[in-house]
């Protein structure tokens, strides 16, 4: 095992000890299911992008004349370029679906729990820092819904009371959505965010292999451990058992990334708008806009929320308080169980309204709001999007008392499999 | 200054570390303070520089000129779309029929009399313009800066209903605004559509930007 090179190395870097603490002898429980294929799947999607996203910034040019040109450049006359292309706006829509699921399974089986909040805490700011990566590279092919998506998105910032207006200038280096813009985007895409994405994930996976993984049951099998080895009798090494695992999970993923990128790379409007193969015109909205699928949701509520006091800020207030309550959730469960299998029906009933409204408003959020025609002079898909609102906050307000009424079920000693 | 200066020498021949010693050395402390208090101050100068140059640049700032407009051709019933400071404005020559929505809309809209400072003060009237006819906005929404899709003409033909009496629709959030600009009640927009400083030079001929001679 010890070969004359890792000691060379061991005796300057602790190469063989990390691999041990991670992975070798990092006691993983030993009845993962399905759910557990997605943290792994998000590093390798993180892998992706900015494997692709390198090869990408060798041809696109960052600049308001040149910056649309530069990406059908990049279509067309750059060997393979299209396939690298797809390969990264796959991966950004793909990067979301494995995200969503993460941290659903966190959700399902209480991982946010103590003594894993600060694990759950790192997760949610990956998760913004994610979302200000794919909005700002959203904005570099320069087409119509890159120009539009950032102009509301800044003007968000601009509903920001007393500041707001000076704020958006700043932010956008302008008067109005530039090459300014365009240029600071380019930066903060392809620098700011990946590095700190780097160091997050590092800091995740030092916190999670610290407490130790969740499991689909919800218990600690640090409490039962081999008398004479003192290992996890529940436990089993993440390697070779869940790296072997993951692979399998990993040629799944491959498969269905590869039929996108080769079959469906637009995937119907819904990764790669069509109305973005049109030039960004300042001068004129498109018909109909929408944000890519994976803000939907949030921007569902940002529209749901009327304005009040003559200002938009409550709805953008919301549209906010929509993520920045999922950092709390470690402290609003307040459960005797942390998993889902010994929870009572209270928690089920709430879960799945929750689970039910996210889609709809994020369904909603795709569509014009005058699709489902109107009612009483008000349209039905907003009144809709308002409900679902109010069911995504319930959610988290009922939870600490949901959770203490519920009738939960005793948890068993050792995991079931 | 000297304290400070001796006990850095002190440092440096190697004497008693603070943390050996029962008290706390005051003068250690000093230079600890003393050396956070000018380090954050140079990184504050730092940050603040960096910040700084996220600001509008003096090219920016200089891009913002006036834009002259000829009205002859504007037809009535026709809308025309100039860009003034990057933004789309939109000149509408109104008709009569559609002056006359402006009271079907009155009582639909949330700020009929315009109060709130949403145009110049000559523009503070039912018309929300100079000229009754000419009516001058920036095309862009007020709730987050899509520009509205035109919506000009009444009745079922616009997609917004057999009872929409004119005006301009914003794709992005449903807001909606009569042929005045002024916002409906109950949509996301908060306030009337813009209207920039302008002022006539002639009968048709308009410029954007600048009201200097009307005031």
């Amino acid at each position: 095992m010890l070969t004359p090179v890792t000691t060379w190395i061991d005796e300057r870097f602790p190469m063989s000890k990390m691999v041990r603490e991670h992975l070798t002898e990092y006691y993983a429980p030993k009845n993962f299911n399905f759910w557990y294929f997605f943290g792994g799947l998000a590093i390798f999607v993180l892998g992706i992008q900015i494997l692709s996203g390198i090869f990408l910034t060798m041809h696109y040019k960052p600049d308001a004349d040149k910056a649309f040109a530069s990406v059908e450049y990049i279509m067309r006359d750059v060997p393979l370029g299209w396939l690298i292309r797809y390969v990264h706006s796959t991966g950004a829509s793909l990067f979301f679906v494995v995200i969503y699921l993460h941290m659903f399974r966190a959700l399902l089986y209480g991982s946010y729990r103590k003594p894993r909040e600060l694990l759950w805490i790192f997760g949610m700011v990956i998760y913004l820092c994610l979302m200000a990566e794919a909005f700002f590279g959203y904005l570099l092919p320069w087409g119509q819904m890159s120009y539009w998506g950032a102009q509301v998105i800044v003007n968000l910032f601009g509903a920001v009371p007393l500041i707001g207006p000076d704020l958006a200038v700043w932010i956008r280096g302008d008067y109005v959505v530039s090459d300014a813009t365009l240029s600071r985007f380019f930066a903060l895409h392809v620098i700011a965010v990946p590095i700190a994405l780097l160091g997050l994930v590092v800091a995740h996976i030092l916190s999670l292999h610290e407490v130790g993984s969740n499991n689909p049951d919800g218990i600690d099998i640090k409490k039962n451990k081999d008398p004479i080895s003192g290992k996890p009798l529940d436990g089993i090494p993440f390697h070779p058992y869940y790296t072997v695992k993951d692979i399998f999970g990993l040629v799944i993923f491959m498969i269905i990334f590869a039929f996108i990128v080769f079959f469906a790379p637009e995937m119907g409007g819904y990764f790669l708008e069509h109305n973005n193969f049109i030039p960004a015109d300042p001068l004129k909205t498109p018909d109909h806009i929408a944000p890519v699928w994976y803000f939907t949701p949030f921007y569902s509520i940002l529209r749901a929320v009327p304005p009040m006091f003559g200002s938009q800020f409550p709805g953008v207030l919301a549209m906010g308080g929509a993520v920045v309550i999922l950092f709390f959730l470690p402290w609003l469960d307040r459960s005797p169980v942390r998993s889902i299998r010994y929870k009572g029906p209270l928690f089920k009933i709430s879960l799945t309204i929750f689970v039910a409204s996210f889609l709809l408003l994020g369904y909603l959020g795709l569509k014009p709001t005058n699709i489902w025609g109107q009612l009483g002079g008000a349209d039905v898909a907003t009144v809709v999007a308002q409900l679902c609102t109010v069911l995504y906050f319930m959610f988290f307000i009922s939870l600490p008392i949901v959770s203490i009424l519920d009738r939960t079920k005793v948890e068993p000693d050792r995991v079931t499999s | 200054m000297l304290q400070l200066i001796r006990s850095a020498e002190g440092l440096s021949r190697g004497e008693k570390s603070l943390s050996s010693e029962k008290s706390v050395n005051e003068q250690r402390r000093m230079l600890v303070v003393s050396t956070g208090a000018v380090g954050a101050a140079g990184a504050l100068a730092a940050v603040s520089t960096l910040l700084m140059s996220m600001a509008p640049s003096e090219r920016a700032k200089a891009a913002g000129a006036p834009v002259e407009v000829d009205l002859a051709k504007l037809e009535p019933g026709m809308l025309i779309t100039e860009e003034w400071r990057g933004k789309p404005v939109w000149i509408l020559h109104r008709t009569d029929d559609m002056l006359s929505k402006l009271g079907e809309t009155k009582d639909l809209v949330s700020d009929p009399d315009s109060k709130l400072p949403m145009q110049p003060e000559y523009a503070t009237n039912v018309e929300r313009s100079i000229k009754p006819e000419y009516l001058v906005l920036v095309g862009i929404c007020t709730h987050l800066g899509c520009s509205p899709t035109q919506k000009l003409e009444a009745g079922e033909a616009s997609g917004l209903g057999a009872d929409w009496s004119g005006g301009f629709f914003c794709p992005c959030h449903g807001s909606k605004f009569d042929l005045a600009g002024r916002v409906y009640k109950g949509v996301p927009a908060p306030a009337n559509l813009e209207v920039p400083p302008h002022q006539f030079l002639s009968d048709s001929r308009l410029l954007i930007g600048d009201d200097a001679a009307r005031s």
